[in-house]
């Protein structure tokens, strides 16, 4: 910690003046949490311009189908709620590693990994439902849109389960180290963020698409 | 935004994030309440299209707010404010970007898209 | 028999011997010239057994100062690239004219002045920004180095990627004809089916990536590495432009990550975007890409209002004048930046009500900086004015900025703008806050702190030399724009019909000869510095050349790796003017061990692999794209594998470090 260090040369007056402007051992704070807040805040950014070109073109159906009659809610409900309760078993695994247990906190994270992957499953055939219907997203500037700010979501999604596996070896591997800790706690921040965008696209995309 | 408050290097009294059960399941039961209802209120089409459609955009902000200080342990103490002030600054930009983008594409469209009336324009508005 | 999977295709796309331009004499000679140059280059490191060193001192460095210096190489050479495209454009529009085509036909002309551009935006103005922020900023803050030094070698080496795609476009394949944003659909794939724009795409994505790392690294480095006492209104101002500069970067360039994103799936996907049918919309890329845009040109010249602070205080030999007002003006930039995007494009058609808005804002945005200006001047005002390079080079954009400035409050208002609008006027406008701004920002913080990275000052003669051909022959190549501009002359033209204007452009010609010889002075001066370094004329002993007043200048020049043996203790702003003022002493003894990151050769192995990546998508190579990905990701994922990644400086030899200074501090007082 700072402590300031008045007689690192000793003797006279002048040294003594040198030494209030040094300090022995300084140990700056660790900046990894505010480096990875500050990344998903850009990551938020590219989400709101996929969110503002969703916007912009939500309603250019080209004459193809709209979100009323493509959406399925039932479906995208399941959804919401796999990825809502991985969320809730992503935090059982940090209580899990804030108390040393190793053991518990990769099984709560293998939980996690395996809902967000039923997540991406559901995902990836209601993609390939649409396309198969016509859908797809070269169709019109509604679908192009939709699959964009989806897609890119679910890749999101893709990117955290392949941390999340790494992650659950490098525990394996290194234990419940500070480090390791810290990449837990950044991991913990990506997954909540993630499932932070889903609120606005299930309202927005979804609920709202479906509404005349 | 205005970053000159004083926030000197106070080491000693770094804020460390408690994580707790209770706060995870109070977080999870509110959120779970507050995708429910939008959903229901929209698949039964319970109130007219456009209240319906702020009703459930004021749920969305309620929820992501629940799932800032109950998921993210959001506060003004975390990395000294410093977290706080990044997503009030990213908050800005957003909306910005959002209703900046909408108002001017709206315009644009208006004035440039021949043929396209305004029961037909491309965007949500 | 018919193969319905081609596997020629496969492996190598698009690509083939007709993608190397051999029907182009002047790219074919430039090719031989670099292969020429670089088989020299490659000898001469061989022949010095340089390779190891390059690699363990340079190419896998973590250390911010040696990660800036490389930024500046960086901007230097693009500097001579994208000089080299002005140099063509303004020769072409001096001669062509009338039955005289010139010696650009209009497909090459349009891939000219499109990476002229894209190379002076993205990989010259924004690396010597951010090498001379990654140098300075942790110095000034008395820190050893950024708070993620690995990700600062990996930010680099993408931005360096980003440079490398855009320079094999010019020997493989072609480069956009877009302009430098690229405006659909013009560049969707029905009207530029080619490589060009993919080569545009992923070069600024690659690029992106590591700008946008380091935005984060700067911000997190200057909340949370700032010496004891250095509280944020203590920071020097400079500190406080690189703040604000980075937070914009860090809320800016996702945006166009997303829209080139989108612009290349159009490409590749036949996505509706940005399309002419199927419900896409132009617009919307316009919309976002200067969202993105304006608040670009603040991430350029917020560092150099930064600059010239420091310069100015330095050499007037006083406080900067309104330190309070300074910061605040600065983030009030930094916010309304966000609000006048439009202004880029009033003619597009949203009417009234929105550009008057967006004209106003315009407008408003101009104070702040008026602010500031009248800070400097008086600061200046009864100083001890030294007129050093820097100092001159400050002067120099005073009065060149201010006017650029002038003119660009006239573009704010819409009316005008329509007249105005892509005209010569407005290619002189930018131009005009650009150079008289970020460059001769970037010139003055070169000269200024050159001792410091390297221990010798530059040669103050060329210095002058390339100072009054810059500072001269911008105003020559640049006025004949601004007449043009009102007589209703557009941008990006390469053939004129009217001889009676010919002599403007032959006056620009000659204004970019002018500006040549400075970009030459420049090379000679820092050639001449580097032959005379050891006269006492250059040499700096003292790690403090100009009686500095921050931190920086309390070190060695260069700084051991280190930094600083102990980490000051801060009580003022003008931190080393408070201590030499105060007696302070350098400590001579009980010197502690110092922990520091290690080198690291992961950041160049996957920054290659993503250029890879990028090339293969642009050529439509997908095999190798797909094992470009997944060599990226592995390398990316081993790379968390390892938990190793520090080291201590032993106590003795920072003692010995330090003894060294002494002595040569008392050999030379």
């Amino acid at each position: 910690m700072s402590e300031l260090n008045a007689s690192v040369t000793g003797g006279s007056v002048a040294d003594d003046v040198s030494g209030r402007y040094i300090v022995r051992e300084h140990h700056p704070e660790q900046g990894t949490l505010l480096g990875f807040w500050l990344y998903l805040m850009s990551d938020c950014l590219i989400f709101a311009s996929l969110f503002a070109t969703y916007a912009v073109q939500g309603r250019a159906y080209a004459g193809g189908p709209t979100g009323a009659e493509l959406f399925e809610l039932p479906l995208i409900a399941l959804n919401t709620a796999f990825l809502l309760v991985s969320s809730l078993t992503f935090g059982f695994a940090m209580i899990a590693a804030q108390a040393k247990n190793l053991g518990k906190a990769r099984m709560w994270l293998a939980v996690t990994g395996i809902l967000g992957l039923a997540f991406l499953c559901v995902e990836i055939y209601e993609f390939q439902h649409l396309i198969h219907m016509g859908a797809g997203p070269q169709r019109s500037g509604f679908l192009t849109a939709f699959f964009a700010l989806v897609g890119t979501h679910g890749l999101h999604v893709t990117f955290g389960i392949v941390w999340l596996v790494t992650l659950f070896f490098q525990l394996g591997k290194h234990g419940l180290t500070p480090e390791n800790f810290r990449r837990l706690s950044c991991l913990s921040l990506f997954w909540h963020f993630l499932d932070l965008i889903w609120i606005f696209v299930f309202t927005f995309v979804y609920l709202m698409g479906v509404l005349p | 935004m205005s970053d000159h408050h004083d926030h000197g290097h106070h080491d000693h009294d770094v804020h460390v994030t408690h994580y707790s059960q209770k706060d995870y399941l109070v977080g999870f039961a509110l959120a779970a309440i507050l995708t429910i209802i939008p959903f229901w209120l929209v698949m039964g089409n319970v109130l007219a299209p456009d209240t319906t459609k702020w009703v459930i955009l004021a749920f969305a902000a309620v929820q992501l707010i629940v799932q800032m200080i109950y998921f993210l342990h959001l506060n003004s103490k975390a990395e000294g404010g410093w977290n706080m002030m990044a997503l009030i600054l990213t908050i800005v930009i957003l909306v910005i970007v959002m209703a900046g983008s909408i108002w001017v594409m709206h315009h644009m469209n208006t004035n440039m898209m021949p043929g396209m009336g305004p029961a037909n324009t491309h965007d949500m508005t | 028999m018919q193969e319905s999977f081609d596997l020629t295709k496969f492996i190598f796309g698009r690509l083939g011997w007709d993608a190397i331009p051999f029907h182009e004499p002047i790219l074919i000679a430039t090719f031989a010239g670099v292969i020429v140059g670089g088989l020299g280059l490659v000898g001469l490191i061989s022949y010095f057994r340089l390779w190891g060193s390059l690699w363990r001192d340079w190419i896998t460095s973590i250390d911010h100062k040696k990660i800036g210096i490389m930024y500046m190489i960086l901007g230097l050479v693009m500097l001579l690239r994208g000089f080299a495209d002005a140099l063509m454009m303004r020769g072409q529009q001096a001669i062509a004219f009338g039955d005289n085509a010139g010696f650009l036909p209009p497909h090459h002309y349009d891939q000219v002045f499109t990476a002229h551009g894209v190379i002076m935006i993205f990989f010259v103005a924004m690396p010597f920004v951010t090498g001379l922020m990654n140098y300075v900023v942790p110095l000034q803050i008395g820190a050893r180095d950024v708070a993620f030094p690995f990700l600062n070698n990996f930010s680099f080496w993408m931005t360096t990627m980003g440079a490398v795609l855009v320079m094999a476009s010019l020997f493989v394949g072609e480069f956009g004809r877009t302009g430098w944003l690229a405006y659909p659909p013009l560049s969707g794939i029905l009207a530029s089916p080619g490589v060009g724009v993919d080569y545009y795409i992923w070069s600024l994505q690659v690029a992106g990536v590591g700008t946008t790392l380091s935005g984060v690294n700067l911000i997190v480095t200057i909340i949370k590495m700032r010496a004891p006492g250095m509280d944020l209104m203590k920071m020097p101002v400079f500190t406080w432009t690189s703040l604000c500069t980075n937070i914009l970067i860090v809320v800016t360039f996702p945006i166009l990550t997303a829209v080139l994103a989108m612009l290349g799936m159009d490409r590749l996907l036949d996505t509706a975007f940005f399309t002419s049918d199927r419900g896409g919309n132009p617009m919307m890329y316009v919309n976002l890409i200067w969202i993105w845009g304006h608040p670009e040109v603040y991430i350029l010249i917020l560092p150099a209002f930064g600059i010239f602070s420091e310069v100015v205080s330095t050499f007037c030999g006083k406080r900067l004048f309104g330190y309070t007002s300074m910061v605040y003006a600065t983030c009030v930039i930094m916010v309304l930046s966000y609000l006048v995007w439009l202004h880029h494009f009033f003619t597009m058609g949203s009417g009234a009500s929105v550009n008057a808005f967006f004209g106003i804002t315009t407008m408003i945005i101009s104070i702040p900086t008026g602010a500031k200006i009248f800070n400097w001047l008086f600061t200046m005002y009864r100083g001890r004015i030294r007129f050093e390079l820097p100092m001159m080079w400050t002067v120099s954009f005073m009065l060149t900025f201010v006017i650029g400035g002038m003119t660009g409050v006239m573009l704010a208002i819409p009316a005008a703008d329509f007249v105005l609008h892509n005209s010569l006027f407005l290619i002189a406008h930018f131009h005009n806050v650009i150079i008289g701004g970020v460059v001769f920002g970037i010139f003055a913080g070169i000269n200024y702190w050159f001792p410091k990275a390297f221990g010798y000052k530059l040669d103050r003669f060329w210095g002058l030399v390339s100072f009054w051909l810059w500072s001269i022959g911008f105003w020559v190549a640049f006025t004949p724009g601004y007449i043009l501009g009102f007589m209703g002359y557009t941008r990006r033209v390469s053939h004129f019909d009217d001889p009676s204007v010919q002599w403007l452009f032959q006056i620009s010609f000659v204004g970019t000869l002018m500006i040549a010889g400075g970009i030459g002075a420049l090379l000679m001066q820092i050639y001449v510095s580097y032959r005379d370094r050891n006269t006492a004329r250059l040499r700096d002993f003292t790690g403090d050349p100009w009686e500095g007043r921050t931190l920086e200048w309390a070190t060695s020049s260069p700084p051991p790796d280190y930094n600083f043996a102990f980490t000051p203790v801060v009580y003022d702003n003008d931190t080393f003017a408070d201590m030499k003022k105060n007696g302070y002493r350098r400590p001579l003894k009980d010197f502690v061990a110092i922990h520091m990151p290690k080198n690291t050769g992961a950041g160049i192995i996957i920054s290659a692999l993503s250029c890879a990546v990028g090339f293969g998508i642009i050529w439509h190579m997908w095999a190798f794209t797909i094992v470009a990905f997944v060599a990226m990701m592995a390398a990316i994922i081993i790379h968390t594998f390892n938990y190793k990644r520090d080291y201590y400086i032993p106590a003795e030899e920072v003692a010995r470090t330090e003894e060294a200074r002494t002595r040569m501090l008392e050999s030379h007082v």
